[in-house]
């Protein structure tokens, strides 16, 4: 059985910044004209480019919470709270024009898509009931809860947005998308797009997943402290695929793609804003921020991956560098205010980060530090990869022999058969120690295992020396 | 809201003489006390041995009666209770006390009310 999915979205075809501005469908009346009009504005007001840009900024800035809030007011009903919400900016666009740009647009947005799903609750009668609950809570609530100056209240709905989208309950790829189409306000197809896949497929997902929250009654609120820790991994995990996604595709529409990273990176922000006190919420961001500040040395100009101690330093960005070793200062710090145990995955990976991003020429790196990090991060997070990872900073540090054995222990126990990273770093190694024949080998090996082409092309220019 | 939880896991061992499944843990009882006071508990029950299950189906009007149970699964249904909860977060709240969870795995469903003839 399928279902369309009923929210309207605003039309995007373009990166975030220079996106057409939602149009107001044809069939909307005009808005009413004033009782009089300076001469010199003859006809409809005209959409200007100042109040374009208002409207634009309104929802870079203010959609996830905005319909946040909605979601709440209408009792967890995430359709007709996005259906409203795209109908407000429609009509911002008519009246902003002629009445002036809001003080406050978000409390503008949110009052005028309250109305107007109220408004769609009373059309249909076989609401009726609904629309009586929702006036009974509205006496109760309304005062303290809609009133839209008050930010504490906007903060606890975006909060109880982003638990609810990313709630375990629903599958990863559903919790990521109903998180970047609500929260982050991407359409559809610029999710679509970017996962690559059939929009269809995308819009199913979201249907399923807003399906479920209704069906199983999945609740629209914070979880309770004693849940958090469970329920706040789950998040950050979300986050983290989001941003990887961005990051690690070579393939497809980059500038596309590349908005996954900005999008994760603007929500891992909001999430540390909104819960301060949770050391991992700042390293995640943390973790971010300092990958995302190696984007542009990362692919050379052919479109291969370079390697970090291969990358020109200079082309790292300081200010996202500066921006992350302030997060994680903010992580370490709240740890210190919790328990040891409080230092996780995303402290200890953004450390790690951290240690590379300090260092400009790459020679000076502490790589005993990484090593040892990488251990932390192995008592944490027992998996291979990260064993893998830590051979390689223990070959930096003691020497490729010392590596060597790391990764030969790895590759007999034969946890890492198929992954392409563990021959590739075994060539790298056998390649310092001149063993250029298994060099190649190896190589070739992990080069039938990749099927990423920035990679490959990399391997592949490996190979070429390991044999000239 | 109801929701079923749904309790699987691999089969205790019946008893070799009786055929009956081994006695209820008093963990059971216990927890089937948490949730009358917490005023979760609309129903539940212990299911027999898989090995009891006859499973119906009706082809083309024909009528086929096999021994055993629908899947060919490690885990098998081996009971169920039906609680009432606010919304899901307690469901699964009240399924991670159930002393199966810690052997085997419960499945949390809402049940759709059904209306009922007469």
């Amino acid at each position: 059985m399928t279902e369309p999915d009923p929210a309207p979205e605003r039309p995007a075809s373009q990166p975030r910044a220079q996106r057409p501005m939602p149009q107001p469908p044809a069939q909307r009346p005009m808005p009413r004209q004033p009782a009089q009009r300076p001469a010199s504005q003859p006809g409809p007001p005209r959409p200007s480019a100042e109040t374009n840009e208002a409207v634009e900024r309104a929802y870079r800035d203010a959609y996830g919470s905005v319909l946040a809030t909605l979601i709440r007011f209408l009792g967890g009903d995430f359709d007709a709270a996005e259906e409203a919400l795209a109908d407000v900016f429609a009509t911002a666009l008519e009246t902003w024009p002629r009445d002036g740009i809001p003080a406050s647009p978000a409390a503008w947005l949110t009052t005028a898509a309250r109305n107007r799903a109220l408004d769609a609750i009373r059309r249909d009668r076989r609401q009726a009931d609904k629309l009586a609950a929702l006036q009974q809570e509205l006496t109760v609530t309304e005062v303290a809860s809609m009133q839209l100056g008050t930010e504490g209240g906007l903060e606890d709905d975006r909060l109880r947005l982003i638990f609810t989208c990313c709630h375990p309950a629903l599958p990863l790829d559903a919790r990521v998308a109903l998180t970047l189409r609500t929260l982050g306000g991407l359409t559809t197809p610029e999710i679509a797009r970017a996962f690559l896949v059939p929009e269809a497929t995308l819009a199913q997902r979201l249907v399923r997943a807003k399906r479920k929250i209704r069906q199983a009654r999945i609740p629209y609120r914070v979880p309770r402290a004693e849940e958090l820790p469970e329920r706040l991994d789950s998040v950050l995990a979300t986050l983290y695929l989001v941003f990887n996604e961005g990051y690690l595709a070579s393939a497809g529409a980059t500038a596309v793609r590349h908005e996954l990273c900005t999008e994760a990176i603007r929500l891992a922000a909001i999430v540390a804003d909104l819960l301060p006190d949770r050391p991992e919420t700042h390293g995640l961001l943390a973790l971010l921020l300092l990958q995302d500040s190696r984007r542009e040395a990362r692919v050379g100009a052919d479109g291969s991956i370079a390697l970090l101690e291969e990358q020109d330093r200079s082309r790292w960005d300081r200010a996202e560098i500066a921006r992350g070793l302030a997060a994680l200062d903010r992580g370490f710090a709240a740890a210190a205010r919790l328990s040891h145990a409080s230092v996780g995955r995303y402290l200890l990976q953004a450390s790690i980060a951290a240690e590379h991003a300090r260092t400009l020429d790459g020679r000076s790196t502490d790589w005993r530090a990484i090593a040892t990090l990488y251990e932390a991060l192995a008592r944490i997070d027992p998996s291979p990869i990260v064993e893998l990872n830590r051979a390689v900073a223990i070959a930096q540090a003691d020497g490729p022999a010392a590596g060597l054995g790391l990764l030969d222990g790895l590759a007999a126990r034969g946890q890492l058969d198929g992954y392409h990273l563990l021959p590739a770093a075994r060539a790298d190694l056998l390649r310092r120690l001149g063993r250029l024949p298994e060099a190649a080998a190896e190589y070739q090996r992990a080069l039938a295992l990749s099927d990423n082409d920035a990679e490959r092309r990399f391997l592949q220019r490996r190979l070429a020396e390991t044999r000239s | 809201m109801r929701y079923m939880l749904l309790i699987y896991s691999e089969e205790a061992q019946p008893d070799a003489a009786s055929g009956d499944p081994p006695e209820i843990p008093p963990a059971w009882l216990e927890y089937t006390e948490w949730l009358l006071k917490e005023g979760y508990h609309s129903a539940g029950e212990q299911l027999a041995g898989s090995s009891s299950a006859t499973t119906v189906r009706v082809r083309d009007g024909n009528r086929l009666v096999t021994d055993g149970p629908y899947t060919e699964t490690k885990e098998v249904l081996g009971g169920y209770y039906i609680v009432d909860c606010d919304n899901l977060d307690e469901a699964l709240e009240a399924a991670a006390r159930c002393p199966g969870a810690l052997y085997g795995s419960i499945e949390v469903r809402p049940i759709v009310g059904m209306a009922m003839p007469g």
